[in-house]
This record gives C-alpha cells, sequence and structure tokens, in this order.
C-alpha cells in the first residue's frame, strides 16, 4: 500500500494539487517513523506507512493551512474524527486540503512488543497475523494482535468521515477488534473512592510534565494555553507543587471534554505509560449517560455537550445518588 | 518540638454566589438574622456560569474542605442560561473528582433565588454538617507527586 500512496502523492504534487504533502517518514529506529512534509517528488522517498504510523496528522494541518497552497494529507479512519472536529471549530481549511483516506489494520504499541520479552529490535515486518520481529539476537514472532495498541483493540471503525479519495480501504469496512472500550472505566467506578484515589495517585505521580499529551492533542488547539502562561507558576518547571502542575491532568482532561474523539494519541505519546485515555473516556461515558450518546468529529454542525443544554438536564447531585455499585 | 492539635476542626468552605440571585439570597438571610456558620467563605461573581472548573480545584488545592456552587434557578438565570451550562459543567467535574477517589458530598451544586435567605442559611448549615462529619480534606491538596 506504501508504493501506491507515494505514487497517487507524486501525481498529485505533479499535476498541481497539492504543493506538499503530509505524511509520515521512516526515523531513526524500525518502529518510530515521525510526521513529517514532503515538497517534492523526489523526498516521497523516505515515506512510509505501516503499523507504527500511529500519529494523528489532523493537528498538523491547523498550521499546513497558514501556508501557501494546498496540502495533501493522509489520514486513517479514526484520524478523520479529529479532523472533521477541527472543521467544527474553525481551526483547519477544507478546501486547502486533499485528504487521502489510507486503510488501517490497526496500529502497533513497541512498548507491547518489549513486554512480550522481544529485545534488540532492527526491524519488524508484517505477514499476514503475525508480526517477524528482526532482532540482534535473531527473527521472534508475534501474534499481530498481541501488539495493537490498546485504542486499536477498541477500533472505532474504519469509515472514513471526511476524504477526497480512498486508498487500500473501502466504504462500509468492518472495523477491527471492537471490545467494551469503558471496561475500564466501569472497572475504576466499581473500586472504592480510597482504591481510586490510590489508583490514580500511582498513576499520575508518574508525570514528568512533559506536556507531550497536550501537544499531540488535537483538541488542545487554543493559540494561548492555560498551562503556558507566566501568570501562573507552570510556566516553571521546577515549581513541583503548584496548583497546574497537581491539578493538570484534570483540567486538560476537562478542556477536552465533550470534543475529544477518544484518539488515543495522549495515552500513545505519553512517556510514562500513564493511561490518560482513562480520563477521556470517563467524561466521553458520562457525557453518553447524562445527556445522549454523542460522538466528537462524527459530523461538522452539532453543538457540543458542553455549549448545549436542555431544561431537563440532570442536577449535578446526581453523581452523589448514584451511589457505589 | 510538636504544636499540639487543641482547637476542634472548623472546616474551610467556599460558596461561590451568583451576584444576581444567590448573594441577595445570602443578604436577605443576613437581614432576616438567620444564622449560618463563619466558616463559609462567601465569593461573589457575576454569574454561576463563571465558575471556571479550575476555580474550586483550586479552592480544594489551597485548602477548602468542601466548595458549594450557588446560582439562579434554571430559567431564571440573569444572563437566560448561564445556569444550564454551568450545570452540565459541573455534573461532569463533580463526576470525575468522584472517578479520581474525592469524596462526593465535598462539592455541591444548589440553586438559591434572591428570596430564600432561608433556604440559603438552611444549605449552609447542612452542607457545614456534612463537611464537619467528613472531616478534614487532604486527598485533593496532592492528587500528584506527594506520596507518603
Amino acid at each position: 500500500m506504501q508504493e501506491r500512496l507515494v505514487e497517487r502523492a507524486k501525481e498529485l504534487l505533479a499535476d498541481g494539487t497539492v504543493v506538499r504533502v503530509l505524511g509520515w517518514k521512516q526515523g531513526d529506529l524500525g518502529y518510530n517513523p515521525e510526521p513529517a512534509y514532503f515538497n517534492s517528488p523526489e523526498e516521497l522517498k523516505d515515506f512510509v506507512y505501516d503499523g507504527f504510523c500511529g500519529a494523528n496528522l489532523s493537528k498538523y494541518m491547523i498550521q499546513a493551512g497558514k501556508l501557501e497552497g494546498n496540502t495533501l494529507v493522509f489520514l486513517k479512519p479514526c484520524d478523520t474524527y479529529s479532523f472533521n472536529q477541527l472543521i467544527k471549530e474553525h481551526r483547519v481549511k477544507r478546501e486547502k486540503t486533499y485528504i487521502i483516506g489510507v486503510g488501517c489494520k490497526g496500529t502497533l504499541d513497541v512498548e507491547k512488543i518489549k513486554k512480550a520479552g522481544i529485545k534488540g529490535i532492527e526491524s519488524i515486518s508484517q505477514e499476514g497475523e503475525t508480526l517477524k520481529v528482526q532482532t540482534i539476537y535473531g527473527e521472534r514472532e508475534l501474534p499481530f494482535m498481541d501488539a495493537l495498541l490498546e485504542r486499536c483493540t477498541v477500533c472505532k471503525g474504519k469509515t472514513h468521515q471526511v476524504y477526497d479519495e480512498l486508498i487500500g480501504a473501502q466504504e462500509g469496512e468492518e472495523a477491527g477488534p471492537t471490545g467494551n472500550r469503558f471496561a475500564m472505566v466501569e472497572k475504576l467506578e466499581a473500586m472504592s473512592p480510597k482504591e481510586r484515589f490510590a489508583f490514580w495517585q500511582g498513576e499520575l505521580s508518574r508525570c514528568i510534565r512533559c506536556n507531550a499529551c497536550r501537544n499531540v492533542c488535537p483538541a488542545c488547539s487554543c493559540l494561548k494555553c492555560v498551562f503556558d502562561g507566566n501568570q501562573f507558576d507552570s510556566a516553571q518547571k521546577a515549581n513541583a507543587d503548584t496548583f497546574e502542575e497537581q491539578m493538570f491532568h484534570i483540567i486538560r482532561a476537562f478542556h477536552v471534554a465533550g470534543r475529544c474523539t477518544d484518539c488515543g494519541e495522549c495515552s500513545r505519546v505519553c512517556p510514562q505509560g500513564i493511561p490518560l485515555h482513562l480520563l477521556n473516556r470517563k467524561f466521553i461515558k458520562d457525557i453518553n449517560t447524562f445527556y445522549g450518546e454523542y460522538q466528537a468529529g462524527e459530523d461538522t454542525d452539532s453543538r457540543a455537550p458542553l455549549t448545549n443544554f436542555t431544561f431537563e438536564d440532570v442536577e449535578p447531585g446526581v453523581v452523589g445518588e448514584r451511589g457505589r455499585k | 518540638m510538636q504544636v499540639e492539635k487543641t482547637q476542634e476542626f472548623r472546616p474551610k468552605i467556599v460558596a461561590f454566589c451568583c451576584n444576581w440571585c444567590s448573594y441577595a439570597g445570602a443578604d436577605l438571610a443576613g437581614s432576616s438574622r438567620l444564622s449560618y456558620p463563619a466558616d463559609v467563605k462567601i465569593i461573589r461573581v457575576p454569574c454561576s456560569c463563571r465558575v471556571n472548573p479550575m476555580f474550586i480545584l483550586r479552592a480544594f488545592q489551597r485548602g477548602a474542605d468542601g466548595v458549594i456552587l450557588c446560582g439562579c434557578h434554571p430559567g431564571d438565570c440573569h444572563y437566560t442560561t448561564g445556569n444550564y451550562y454551568a450545570r452540565r459543567r459541573m455534573t461532569l467535574l463533580f463526576s470525575m473528582l468522584d472517578y479520581l477517589g474525592v469524596e462526593n458530598g465535598r462539592t455541591r451544586v444548589e440553586w438559591v433565588s434572591a428570596a430564600e435567605g432561608v433556604k440559603f442559611s438552611a444549605t449552609m448549615n447542612e452542607f457545614v454538617a456534612k463537611i464537619h462529619s467528613l472531616g478534614e480534606n487532604v486527598r485533593l491538596e496532592d492528587l500528584r507527586c506527594k506520596r507518603d
């Protein structure tokens, strides 16, 4: 499929439809491709599309929209939700974007491969349902499904929400593995407040405030972020006991509540492996329960749950009344 | 040397009151000579919808034991719809705090109109009693980093 994408990108560059291509470039290791701009057909030799291209390119389109000329962007099915959400928020320019919807078989988590005891990885290739991993100690094999990112084990579906053409994907394609994405949230809800606090303190204490989750999030697109204000102490990272430091994760999750498409990028990029998606999913679950099913990015014209209301909304007291299960 | 705690626990309670209804309600409670505990510190806000969820987190982080938000009754907002938005935000915030393991009795939203001095005083008395029984809040002060 990679060859087909490169070929089509070259065509579009040649006929002047676009002046640049936004895609993934081979990284320094076999499993860390990075988002990159390609300005000429020659540069496309570094283009790569494989299971490790998990990066959601939607957010880069905010910048690309401000550049001269049109941009070709490759979006996986769940990336298109983020793109749609950004259209809704008037952050990207649809008319300056040419979207190729690429087929997705699920994206891979190198941490899971490493956890399976495979060390010294040199390259990884896929053959059917098996991953062949070349290591410095020889070849190892791993079932493809065992190396999926958490977000891909609860696939949102393989339908592109917005695109100009599709490559490697058909309309109405069947979704990947669909588990209950709220399973872990429900498990936490069933715990006692003390256990939950211990769980979150354990997870969040690992945070090093690198801001990767904020920087990668397609919903976090403010020009000036509250966490960058120099009125607050958060501008000084050494200041570990401040409000913004301690409440960072609640604030971050709240700022994207109702706009988060559950793309799972925050958890993917976290260098400390904090399951940040569990905070976002709690908001999504509550919104679904209290205000009706809502999937951000499914359309471009509905009102988001937090910028909308009905006269019959539940009172905040409902949180206490639900009691412990 | 350790300073012994001799004083009994006095909860610190922050009440965000909307300028148009609840703050006037608190005024009425005062001029009607209805009493409510001095532990309640009122912060006047233009509308219940002015209260950013960060304000509530901030209050807790700075040592509040309980936070209550009072606004106009739904339908009576001075700005027509402010309290409807506040209602949704607070529902989600309280649910999130509960999810993080902070006891959910520490936060509350009450709709108090300018004519409800009696309700204001009764609500505050009840809320302070509730916080008193829950005791000092230590959990939200150190959600991160500080593990003993």
